[in-house]
């Protein structure tokens, strides 16, 4: 292929492209994110491209394996074009029948069919799961029609025109206009202006007139990959944004900070990196516009307080991923002193739409303070987890009950943990709050970067904070006092409330302590952790309460205040239990209920786990 | 030391001796080696002129290094949220006890080194345990345990052993 020297060869290309396309032609897609990896579909891939090549029909039929397609629970997905017939937990073994029924004779498998379980009706297409229905994937929907090795797909799509549209026919000035005029807001977790952002870089001075561009890719969050998915599946959406961003504040040279417990995201934006360039939509003159700009990985260490601007650049220069104080922004000194513009994977994502469909059309979509969509990563105890992308200002229950099919088993809401380690939790009073920055912040939690965790009555609010604190304390660099000693001394006092030994002044006092974390921190880490303790003080201080004063877990987690105990109705004597159990700790005979012996009992679980009655009941 | 030189200079010449790349550097001397062995760590520091203490900053500050061989078999736990939530906490006591390490530990045998993580992206499986490469989702206790006795059970990859000997 040789390099595009102009806009006009861009769409000859996509021209070319488009006609060589048959949108009648047959056309497997698979979805490859890493939940249907985890599913094994590379083995439903695998048995597609044999079973095809062994009918001799490779000509016939088209094989896509795609990122993801956001709905995790019903892995291996299969989507089959020109229907877009949608199957779900598809097996290799049914494989040669979707190729002899469903493709060659267009006839629906029932069995691989999504069946709702609220009205028990079966879905055909993915627009009929409730699950898609409520959703607006502007960013995200596109990970399902592209090969994301395939840089041809990202063109098919218009890829590209955004840049070219960008290159030829606006100054740098006006696509920070445009930008600020679509309130479009960081999606990293901080909501700053982008716009803004990118105009003070453009703005600041540098001596050389050297400007970085960086993008965010440390995604540390636990229970967040929306940032992975949209790298492994759509890495040129991405590099397109990045590209007008250099453009906008007259940057030459990029970054991209990944995560490196992310293989295949460093794969998939690899290839992207060396495609684009071997177009020239990277590197020297790009499109033959004059404009150079190049793009570097970096791979993260396994740092979380490498998400934060400064410690990301620290790291980026070969050093310690320890963050500074932030008198002066990074966009007027970031990066080797240089005014640097950073932005996280799913910022980037949003400018080319922005770009290609205006910012007055993208401004209409969300909330007053907050526009466009959002992907949230939906986990925890629901019903369909997956990665879910909503307009800005749907509130939670639409969230939970519509798009997310409510709680598994019956089980009673408790509440939703959002932004992260540095979010908070929120109650079931709550449910109808619409979802933006500045409603969740006013609620004592953030948008963070965008992990919902949904709790039902078995998850104990106390414990939780104790997991994040204990996250954070591992996490915090230690160069400040107030975070590292002050989280220390929170997770002392949690963890003694989790074991029976807190004390009433305790809640209290944690309330204190976390006040001057806030205050005193030097980054945002510690300026946020004290958030899931606070908040869940704020609105579960009974479950607190229960802890110090009854020296009771009202959820049944906190192993020390627990016990596993045999109902001596429901059990059968069947013994698996007696057998499981490591410490010898269950005694009875066959066919009569059995007993534990509480002071052999270390409360591991298997008992509860093997039987088959559910006759283990932790009181 | 004459082990480590050459290929920590391949590795280092591969990224044009640039300070920058220090962190690139040492992951790729830890896959060569699976951890980060003392006298590799003087060879970089030599090699790129950089102190030696400020190679280990980086080497001890990121989790990614490990300054201690590794087992032959891998075993991570998600720790994320949304795991915790599902029962992860004690899913790792489990595997603690059948394997009789704590987290970042190796067995005396030198089959397992246990990992805990924060977050592997597949939520819907969760908990998750990953041995190796292979995901083993919806975990529990008892799960686990058989997850592992199978790894017991399998016969020893004596590769990986001769690497740690070589090196």
């Amino acid at each position: 292929m040789k390099r595009l020297t102009s806009a006009v060869e861009l769409e000859q290309l996509r021209v070319g492209i488009l006609s060589r396309r048959e949108p009648e032609k047959p056309c497997v897609s698979v979805c490859g994110g890493t939940g249907c990896r985890a599913y094994g579909c590379e083995d439903v891939a695998k048995a597609f491209k044999s079973e095809i090549k062994r009918q001799g029909l490779s000509k016939e039929i088209e094989l896509k394996v795609t990122g993801c397609h956001g709905f995790c629970e019903r892995g291996p997905l299969v989507v089959l074009y020109p229907q877009k017939i949608f199957y779900q937990r598809v097996s290799p073994s049914d494989v040669s029948e979707i190729i002899a029924e469903t493709v060659i004779k267009g006839n629906v498998i029932d069995r691989l069919l999504y069946v709702d379980p609220l009205s028990g009706e079966k879905a055909q297409f993915e627009k009929d799961v409730p699950f898609y229905k409520r959703q607006q994937r502007l960013v995200f929907g596109n990970n399902g029609l592209i090969d994301p090795t395939n840089m041809e797909d990202y063109l098919a799509i218009g890829g590209y025109s955004a840049l070219s549209e960008v290159l030829f026919n606006m100054q740098p000035e006006e696509v920070i206009e445009e930008i600020k005029k679509s309130d479009l807001r960081g999606r990293g977790g901080g909501g700053f202006p982008t716009g803004r952002k990118w105009e003070s870089c453009r703005n600041a001075s540098s001596s050389d007139g050297l400007r970085y561009i960086i993008c965010n890719a440390d995604e540390g969050d636990p229970g967040a990959y929306m940032d992975r998915s949209l790298l492994e599946g759509n890495p040129h959406s991405v590099l397109e944004g990045m590209v007008i961003g250099a453009y906008a504040v007259g940057a030459h040279d990029g970054y991209v900070y990944v995560r490196l417990e992310y293989p295949l995201a460093l794969k998939n934006l690899g290839i992207a990196l060396g495609q684009a360039r071997e177009y020239g939509l990277l590197g020297q003159n790009i499109l033959g516009s004059g404009f150079d700009f190049d793009v570097k990985i970096s791979r993260g260490g396994g740092a979380f307080i490498c998400g934060e601007s400064t410690a990301l650049m620290a790291s980026l220069e070969g050093k310690v991923g320890e963050p500074r104080p932030k008198h002066i922004h990074t966009a007027l000194q970031g990066l080797y002193g240089k005014p640097t513009n950073l932005n996280n994977v799913e910022t980037w994502a949003n400018v080319p739409l922005i770009i290609s469909r205006g910012a007055d059309w993208y401004s209409q979509i969300g909330t007053d303070g907050s526009k466009g969509t959002k992907i949230f990563s939906l986990v925890g105890k629901i019903n369909n987890t997956g990665l879910v992308e909503v307009p800005m200002g749907i509130t939670l229950r639409e969230i939970i009950y519509d798009i997310g099919g409510g709680i598994p088993h019956g089980k009673k809401f408790k509440a939703i943990q959002t932004g992260g380690p540095s979010g908070g939790c929120l109650p079931e009073s709550l449910i109808d709050l619409p979802v933006d920055f500045d409603r969740l912040a006013d609620a004592g939690s953030m948008m963070g970067s965008g992990g919902m965790i949904v709790m039902d009555e078995d998850t104990c609010m106390v414990d939780i904070a104790r997991y994040f604190v204990k996250f954070l304390t591992e996490e915090s660099c230690g160069n400040c006092v107030p975070c590292r000693e002050g989280l220390d001394r929170m997770l002392d006092i949690l963890t003694d409330i989790t074991q029976g030994k807190g004390k009433e002044e305790d809640i209290s006092l944690l309330e204190e302590l976390g006040g001057v974390i806030k205050e005193a921190s030097l980054c945002a880490l510690g300026g946020t952790a004290p958030n899931p303790v606070l908040s869940t003080i704020r609105y579960f201080r009974d479950e607190y309460e229960a802890h110090v004063r009854e020296r009771r877990c009202p959820a049944g987690v906190c192993k020390e205040l627990i016990t596993f105990n045999i109902d001596p109705e429901k059990c059968t004597g069947c013994r698996v239990c007696a057998r499981e159990c490591p410490q010898g700790a269950i005694s009875g005979e066959k066919k009569e209920p059995h007993v534990i012996d509480q002071e052999k009992c270390i409360k591991c679980g298997l008992c509860r786990d093997s039987c088959k009655f559910d006759a283990v009941i932790i009181l | 030391m004459m082990n480590y030189y050459e290929k920590v200079k391949a590795i280092v010449d591969r990224y044009g001796g640039n300070h920058d790349s220090v962190i690139s550097i040492l992951q790729d001397v830890q896959s060569e080696y699976h951890y980060l062995p003392e006298d590799a760590l003087r060879a970089v520091a030599s090699q790129l002129d950089i102190p030696l203490i400020q190679i280990c900053g980086v080497a001890t500050f990121f989790k990614a290094f490990s300054l201690k061989p590794r087992g032959e078999h891998t075993v991570s736990v998600c720790l994320g949220t949304a795991c915790h939530v599902r029962g992860a906490p004690a899913v790792l006591d489990e595997v603690k006890r059948q394997l009789g390490i704590e987290p970042s530990e190796t067995t005396e045998d030198m089959r397992f080194t246990l990992e805990t993580v924060n977050c592997l992206g597949a939520c819907a499986l969760g908990p998750i345990v990953v041995v190796d490469d292979k995901y083993h989702g919806q975990m529990s206790p008892g799960k686990a345990k058989k997850v592992l006795n199978r790894y017991k059970k399998a016969p020893r990859d004596r590769r990986h052993e001769e690497t740690d000997v070589s090196s």
